[in-house]
Parts: structure tokens; sequence; C-alpha cells
């Protein structure tokens, strides 16, 4: 196990997860900063805050595989 | 915060020894009249470890004799718990699992009623009853940190600095919450509501208390926190909109706001870099993370059909 944490993570149906200070550029072109520790980037494009992840994406059809 | 009025025989008596500072050993064998006794007894002594009361004396918070009551509740507590406990069909692998296991727990939703349905007088129940927990938002969980291995403790440190406002107190999540209390008129005293508490809510406490106070619940700690923030995101959005249908105050309704970007955040940190590896590094700890997301979820299911239930919803 690396002792480094990756700065950005690809979350499965999820969002991207961003560690640290950034400046992020949504669809519309704004540059948005980083508030947090780590923050949440849409990937869905459902987001109602986005460039932020709001959870929306778990509305969506289910797409995951369910072993029972 | 003074001590709460009394529910029954035992808060009565544990109430009346606190504030007389003279607690007879007996006090540890004694027993409650009913779960709402048993639950605010309970709060009340773990409310020590927290602020505290001031017409109680603060030497009396490592007192044997309230020790041993507090055990013999936690005892009780703990077997209804493990009783209650029904397990994931699968853990492996772990956050597809876990995420899977929360979405699949069924129970009725306060947020959605609050979004449509909820008049005023019902909105301001809520808030007293939440504000419990929320004016100390993230405090239970702080009691976990340093019973952690490196990497789930680097990443829950991360997880409580965003709670206690990232360096900010305006952005502190309880600091926000008692702003919309302020804004709503209500009491944004820490514990100023504990009479208007249903025991449910108060079994919601309580749970968070005791698995934080005991190095061993340090599994249900974090799967507690975890399941916690991963049925926060699109509720709070839920709350959001209701209170503004309802034109309350922007402060509350941007407590919930809050809550929508942060718990989005806060559910895959604990979930991927709490729990999971936690669990890689102790795999005996894994049922302990899902009874404590089970209890997580079980428990705000009964507070929910009592609040509900009494708004004949």
């Amino acid at each position: 196990m690396s002792d480094q944490l990756p700065d950005i993570v690809v979350c499965p149906e999820g969002p991207i997860l961003v560690r640290g200070d950034h400046l992020v550029q949504d669809e519309a072109g704004s540059v948005h900063r980083t508030t947090r520790p780590v923050s949440a980037v849409c990937r869905c494009g459902k987001s109602g805050i986005a460039p932020w992840c709001d959870g929306t994406h778990k509305l969506g059809p289910k797409r995951r595989k369910r072993a029972r | 915060m003074l001590v709460p009025k009394a529910r029954g025989g035992l808060s009565a008596r544990v109430f009346a020894e606190l504030r007389s500072g003279v607690l007879e050993p007996s006090l540890c064998s004694a027993e409650p009249d009913s779960d709402a006794d048993a639950h605010l007894v309970l709060w009340t002594l773990y409310e020590q470890h927290y602020r505290g009361f001031e017409d109680v004396d603060p030497r009396l918070e490592w007192h044997p004799t309230l020790i041993g009551l507090r055990g013999a509740l936690e005892e009780w507590f703990t077997d209804l718990l493990v009783g209650r406990y029904r397990p994931p069909a699968r853990t492996d692998p772990f956050a597809e699992s876990f995420f899977a296991y929360v979405e699949d727990h069924d129970g009725p939703s306060v947020a959605t009623f609050v979004q449509r349905e909820a008049d005023r007088e019902q909105v301001l129940e809520l808030l007293r009853v939440r504000s419990l927990y929320q004016l100390h938002e993230a405090d239970p969980t702080t009691w976990a940190i340093p019973r952690l291995p490196v990497r789930p403790q680097v990443a829950l440190m991360a997880l409580q600095f965003d709670e206690y406002g990232s360096g900010s107190p305006h952005r502190q999540h309880a600091h926000l919450f008692a702003r919309g209390m302020d804004a709503c008129h209500l009491d944004p005293a820490y514990g100023a509501y504990v009479d208007d508490a249903p025991a449910e809510a108060l079994a919601q406490n309580n749970a968070m208390s005791m698995f934080g106070l005991h190095r061993r619940w340090r599994g249900a700690a974090v799967g507690h926190l975890a399941a916690f923030e991963a049925v926060s995101s699109l509720p709070s959005r839920q709350m959001a909109q209701g209170l503004r249908r309802l034109g309350m105050p922007e402060e509350i309704a941007a407590y919930y706001l809050e809550h929508v970007e942060a718990d989005a955040v806060h559910e895959q940190l604990a979930v991927r870099d709490i729990c999971q590896p936690l669990v890689e590094q102790e795999p005996d700890l894994t049922e302990d993370v899902f009874l404590g997301a089970f209890t997580c979820l079980d428990l705000e299911a009964r507070t929910a059909r009592t609040l509900l239930g009494g708004w004949a919803a």
C-alpha cells in the first residue's frame, strides 16, 4: 500500500474526488475555486449545483449489478 | 444547559443525585421504568462528556457509580441494537456492497414530507428534535479518531475538518444550524430542546455516543458515519425545498444546502477512504461497520415513524 493518496479519484458510479485547492472550470466556462479539503466534481451531468456533485447520480436508472 | 426533566423513576433519581452530588452506590443497579426513562438517563450521562450541565459538578464526569450505571444501560442498549441488526447479503467488494446495503434499507422519509406537505409548526418541531444532534454535529465521531489506523484516520480528519468549518467559524455545521434556528426564532442554545425530543431521537444520539466512546465500537462508529452521510445529500435538498416552499428563513435553508454539497463528498470519503481501508486492515471489524450503518438507518426510521405518526402523515 502506497503512503501517497491520489489527488484525483474517479468514484465508480459517482463523482470525481479532488483533493486540495484547485480551480475547476464548468461546462459554461465559469471557474469555481474548491473550498473543502476534498471536493466532489459532478460526473453524471445532472447535478443542480454543477460543477459540484449533489448526489443526483443516485436517482438514475439502476445500473448496478446486484449479486444476491 | 440544565439537567433535563425526568421521564420516569430512574431519571428522577439520577437527576436528583446528580444535582446534589451525593451518589448512592445502589444507583448502579437501579432499573428504568421505560425505554424513554432509560434513554434520557443514558443521554444525560453521555452529555457529561460533551458540554455538561450548569447544575452538575463537572468532577462527576468519571464518577464510578455513574460509569457503572452507564455500563448497565449500555449493555441493555447494545443487546437491543444487536438483536435488531440485519446483516448484508454480501460485503465484498466493500464500497459497492455498502452503498447497496444503504440503498436497500427501506424507511419513511421525513425530508420527503417536509418537501411536499409539512406545515410551519411541524417543521419547527422537527428542527427542535434535530437540534439535539445538529448543535453538536460531528462531535460523537470525533471520539473515534485516535482509535483508527493511519489511512482511515487521515481521511476522517479531512472529513471532520470540513464538518467543523474548514477553519472558518461561519462554515462550521453546528454553527450554521444554530444560526438557522435563531433566524426561525428558536432557541439556538445547546441542548435547549432536550425535553421536547422523543425517546427515539434520544436513542439516535445515544447510539452515536456509545459507538464513539467505546474503542471496541470504532467499526460501528465509522459505519454509522458512512450511512449517515450516504443518506444526507438528496434529503438535504428536499429539506431546503420544503423550507423555501414555506417561506422560512434562508439561514436554515442554507444549512441544508451546505449538506447537499458537503455530504456528496463525505459519503464517498466515509465509504471509500475511511470504512474500506479500515476493514481491509482489520477485517474482523467488517460486521461492526455494517451494524453501525444498520443502526443509523433503523433508528432514523423509528424517529421518522414517531414524528410522521404524530403529524398523522
